[in-house]
This record gives C-alpha cells, sequence and structure tokens, in this order.
C-alpha cells in the first residue's frame, strides 16, 4: 500500500524543490571537498590494528613458531597447512609453513591463538595476484609489520 | 549545402564524445568524486578509448533475437535524430540545411520516428526487459509529444511562422530598454510558461532522467538496449546524444534567440565591421555560430546537471505528471496566450 505523504501546498509545484535540489548539486560541485583517493599517489591510512598480509615473528633469524598446530585448528578457513620437524636441541619447529592466501577470510583468529607471538596479521592490504598464491615459509618470515 | 551538411555532421558526431567526458567528470563532480583524469588532460582522451572500445568490440547478436529488426533498430533511432537538425539555422539565417515551409512541424515529425527503432529494438530483442522498455518508451513518447506540440503553439501564435528562420529573425528585436540596456524579445521573455513546458517534456522526449524510465536500470537493467553490444549499443548512445543536441538547439532557437548575438558579442562584431563587407560577414556569421554553439552547450550542460540531480520518476507519476498537468497547462498557456493576443497586449 502505499503510504500518503503530507506534502505542503507549495511543494507540490516541484520546481522551486527541483531548483533548491539543483543548487545544492552545484555548491557540492563547486565547494565540496572530493572523496576519491587517487590510489597510486594518495594511501588510504588504515588503523595500527588492520588485518592484512601475513609473517611470522622471528628473533635473531628464528622463528618464534614452535608448530603447536594451535592456528591450523582455530583457523575457519583450514587455510595453513604446516609440517612439523625437530630441531638438533629437541626444540618443534615448522619444516613447512604454507599460507593459501584465496582461501584466508583475514580474521585474525591466528594471530590470537598463538601462544608464542608467532603468527602476525601486518598493515599490507596491496596483495592482488595474477595466479593462485601459497605464502611459503621463506616469504612468512620477511618481517613486514612490527606488532 | 554540402558544407552546412557537413558542419552540421561532424559537430553533431563529435558531440557524444564530448558529452561521454562531461557526463563522466560532470557526474563525478556533481557527486563529489574525480571522475577518470588518468588519460589525457583531465581525462581528455578517456572517450577516445570508449570509441576504440566499441569499435574493436565483437558484433555479436543473440541466438534468440530477430536478426533483420535487431540490426535495423539502431540505424532507425539514430537516422531521425540526425535528420532533425536540418531545418534548424545555426549561425545566421543563411546557414540552414533545408529552410522548409513547416519548419518546427518538420523537427516534431521526424522526432516522433525514433520511437519505432526503441520498439524495434525491444521487440527483436525477444526480451522481457526489452519489451517492457520500449512499451513505456512508446507511452511516454506519446504522452509527452503532445505537451511539446502544444508548448510551442504560443510562440507559433506569436511570430505568425513555423519557420525557425523567421522565429529567430523576429527574436533580435528589442521588446523593452531599461536604462540603456535592450531586452531582446527572446522566446522565454514571451512565454516563460512554454519555456517550461517545452523544457520538461524535451526531458522526456530524450530519455534522459528524471524521465528515463525505458532504460530505467533499476527495475528493466538496460531497457530497449538490453541485448545489444559493440557498435550497435554505440549508435543507441549517439541517438540519445543527438537528441539531446537537437533538443538543446531546439530550446535555445526557439526562447533564446538562437544564432542572435549573446550580450556583449554585438560589441565584438562592431570591433571588426571596418568597412570591408566580406570581413563583416565573415565574422558576424562566426559569432553568431560561437553564441549559438555556447546556448546549446549550456542547456546540455543543464541535461547532465539535472541527470545527477533528480531521482526517476515512477511510471504512474510519470502518466499523471503528463495528462493531469502538463497538458492542462499547456492548454491554458495557449488560451492565454490567445486571449493576450486578441486584447493586443502581445
Ligand atoms: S587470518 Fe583467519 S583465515 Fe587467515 S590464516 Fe589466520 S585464522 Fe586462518
Ligand atoms: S599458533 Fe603460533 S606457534 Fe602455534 S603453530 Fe601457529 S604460528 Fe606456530
Amino acid at each position: 500500500m502505499l503510504a500518503q505523504r503530507k506534502t505542503g501546498f507549495f511543494n507540490k509545484f516541484y520546481l522551486v524543490e527541483i531548483i533548491k535540489g539543483l543548487m545544492i548539486t552545484m555548491r557540492n560541485m563547486l565547494f565540496a571537498k572530493r572523496a576519491t583517493i587517487q590510489f597510486p599517489e594518495e594511501r588510504r591510512d588504515y588503523s595500527e590494528k588492520f588485518r592484512g598480509q601475513h609473517y611470522i615473528k622471528s628473533v635473531n633469524g628464528v622463528e618464534n613458531c614452535t608448530a603447536c598446530m594451535l592456528c591450523p585448528t582455530v583457523c575457519p578457513a583450514e587455510c595453513i597447512h604446516i609440517v612439523a620437524g625437530e630441531r638438533e636441541d629437541k626444540e618443534k619447529y615448522p619444516i613447512k609453513f604454507e599460507i593459501d592466501s584465496l582461501r584466508c577470510c583475514f580474521c585474525g583468529m591466528c594471530e590470537e591463538a598463538c601462544p608464542k607471538d608467532a603468527i602476525k596479521l601486518s598493515n599490507i592490504y596491496e596483495m592482488s595476484q595474477q595466479n593462485r598464491t601459497v605464502y611459503e615459509k621463506e616469504f612468512l618470515l620477511e618481517q613486514r609489520g612490527n606488532k | 549545402m554540402f558544407l552546412k551538411i557537413g558542419i552540421v555532421l561532424v559537430g553533431l558526431l563529435s558531440v557524444t564524445p564530448i558529452m561521454l567526458f562531461v557526463e563522466r567528470r560532470g557526474s563525478a563532480l556533481l557527486q563529489n568524486r574525480l571522475g577518470p583524469n588518468r588519460f589525457g588532460p583531465q581525462g581528455l582522451l578517456q572517450s577516445v578509448l570508449d570509441v576504440l572500445k566499441f569499435i574493436f568490440k565483437e558484433d555479436r547478436a543473440p541466438g534468440h533475437v530477430n536478426k533483420f529488426y535487431f540490426s535495423l533498430a539502431p540505424l532507425v533511432v539514430v537516422v531521425p535524430a540526425l535528420m532533425t537538425f536540418a531545418v534548424i539555422p545555426f549561425a545566421g539565417n543563411d546557414f540552414i540545411i533545408a529552410n522548409l515551409d513547416v519548419g518546427i512541424l518538420y523537427c516534431f515529425s521526424i522526432a516522433s520516428l525514433g520511437v519505432y527503432g526503441i520498439i524495434m529494438a525491444g521487440w527483436a530483442s525477444n526480451n522481457k526487459y526489452s519489451l517492457l522498455g520500449s512499451l513505456r518508451s512508446s507511452a511516454q513518447m506519446i504522452s509527452y509529444e503532445l505537451t511539446l506540440g502544444l508548448s510551442i503553439v504560443g510562440l507559433i501564435m506569436i511570430f505568425q511562422s513555423v519557420k525557425l528562420g523567421d522565429m529567430v529573425s523576429a527574436q533580435g528585436e528589442t521588446l523593452f530598454s531599461i536604462g540603456g540596456i535592450d531586452v531582446p524579445k527572446w522566446g522565454i521573455f514571451l512565454q516563460p510558461v512554454g519555456f517550461i513546458l517545452f523544457l520538461v517534456s524535451s526531458f522526456a522526449e530524450t530519455n534522459r532522467l528524471p524521465f528515463d524510465l525505458p532504460e530505467g536500470e533499476a527495475e528493466l537493467i538496460a531497457g530497449y538496449h538490453l541485448e545489444y553490444g559493440s557498435m550497435r549499443f554505440a549508435l543507441f548512445m549517439l541517438a540519445e546524444f543527438v537528441s539531446m543536441t537537437v533538443a538543446s538547439a531546439l530550446l535555445s532557437t526557439l526562447f533564446f534567440g538562437g544564432w542572435q548575438y549573446l550580450p556583449g558579442f554585438s560589441w565584438i562584431a562592431h570591433l571588426f565591421s571596418d568597412g570591408n563587407i566580406a570581413v563583416t560577414y565573415l565574422v558576424s556569421t562566426l559569432l553568431h555560430g560561437i553564441s549559438f554553439v555556447i546556448k546549446i552547450a549550456s542547456f546540455m550542460w543543464f541535461f547532465v546537471w539535472v541527470r545527477w540531480t533528480l531521482p526517476r520518476f515512477r511510471f504512474d507519476q510519470l502518466m499523471n505528471f503528463g495528462w493531469k498537468v502538463l497538458l492542462p497547462l499547456a492548454l491554458l498557456n495557449v488560451f492565454v496566450t490567445g486571449l493576450l493576443i486578441y486584447l493586443g497586449v502581445l
């Protein structure tokens, strides 16, 4: 059913209202601030908490990760694949650490679950690729954030 | 003759890329955006890319269409749109392709042929949205053509002619002058109501927002040109922009003195009139042409400006508005004008 709207007598002659509307758009065109961000030159500033490309924190070139398998368990997209191994000093470490970037939904659960402060989500959001990309361990070990 | 046709044709065809640019950037600016500004200065060459894209795209017709009418329809839309300009004088009364006695009536009759193309396109596409779009467009065109025709009857009564050249010459006279400033006898001062009616119904005739129901993308996807691609679609677009130009040209010819000088131009013409007849003629023709182009351009901008300001009508509102508001107003306008002429005021 159509709701009958109450309009003033003069509003019924659309003309005045239309002219007002035209003035509003013209004012916007002449004086308003542009909302466009011209991408390659200007970039949007995201918050520090932004969840972007992953990295694994390392101390003195050794990754913090102990291959505890908490992040692959919690990951809702099931996109983390870890093969665990043993170091000479009997410490567990990931031989393989892969994240399928197309399946990842950047929820940040892995970051929250990690007991060793190892996996982190950086601020980088330009991740376009030409093929299906799986982040390997070497790639993940690049320190691209300071969380 | 061929020179004039050449000028008009080149002008009308180059309107499309220019208007593509103006519409893109204009819409963006009106909406607080920037619009495409990368290719060429201020994105000026973007429309060249568009044209190239249209040319190199595969010209494909879907399997379920009626091939003959499907390919005929864009032509039927474009040709009348281009033909309408023939009776409009564009730079002095010598510059008119065909000085027909029926003048403005020719404009209306040819312009209304365009709707057949739209109906053909909708029917041949064999698609319910296209058909709905073309149905709407035929209903809309017929309703608003009445107002369009009636709104200038007042002018015809005043100028006693349907020849556009005569009308423009008559508009060169002075209506009255206040303190040394001559107010010319332009149609808008004689027929303000007629002007508004003509403006509104020419929006409807050219299928522009707020009257773009035939292609209302929210409910009909794209309306009658839904199945078209590549150059065939480009022809529809061309037709829309050309009919916009013709509408603007008619608006400026009938109500803003056509090729008559804009205020200030007669002074420039005076500077160059040094006795040499050829130079004087050339300069005045050029200035007349420039005045006319400026008038058309302002109306074109107005079309764009309105498009990005107003929302679309609902179909019943459109019909109500056409038949219950505009048509009685147009009739009343004719009656009042007749009365004023009888009383000797106009
Ligand atoms: S961000 Fe979410 S989806 Fe992506 S790897 Fe971490 S837990 Fe899995
Ligand atoms: S939760 Fe942390 S420590 Fe455990 S496997 Fe994942 S990254 Fe390594």
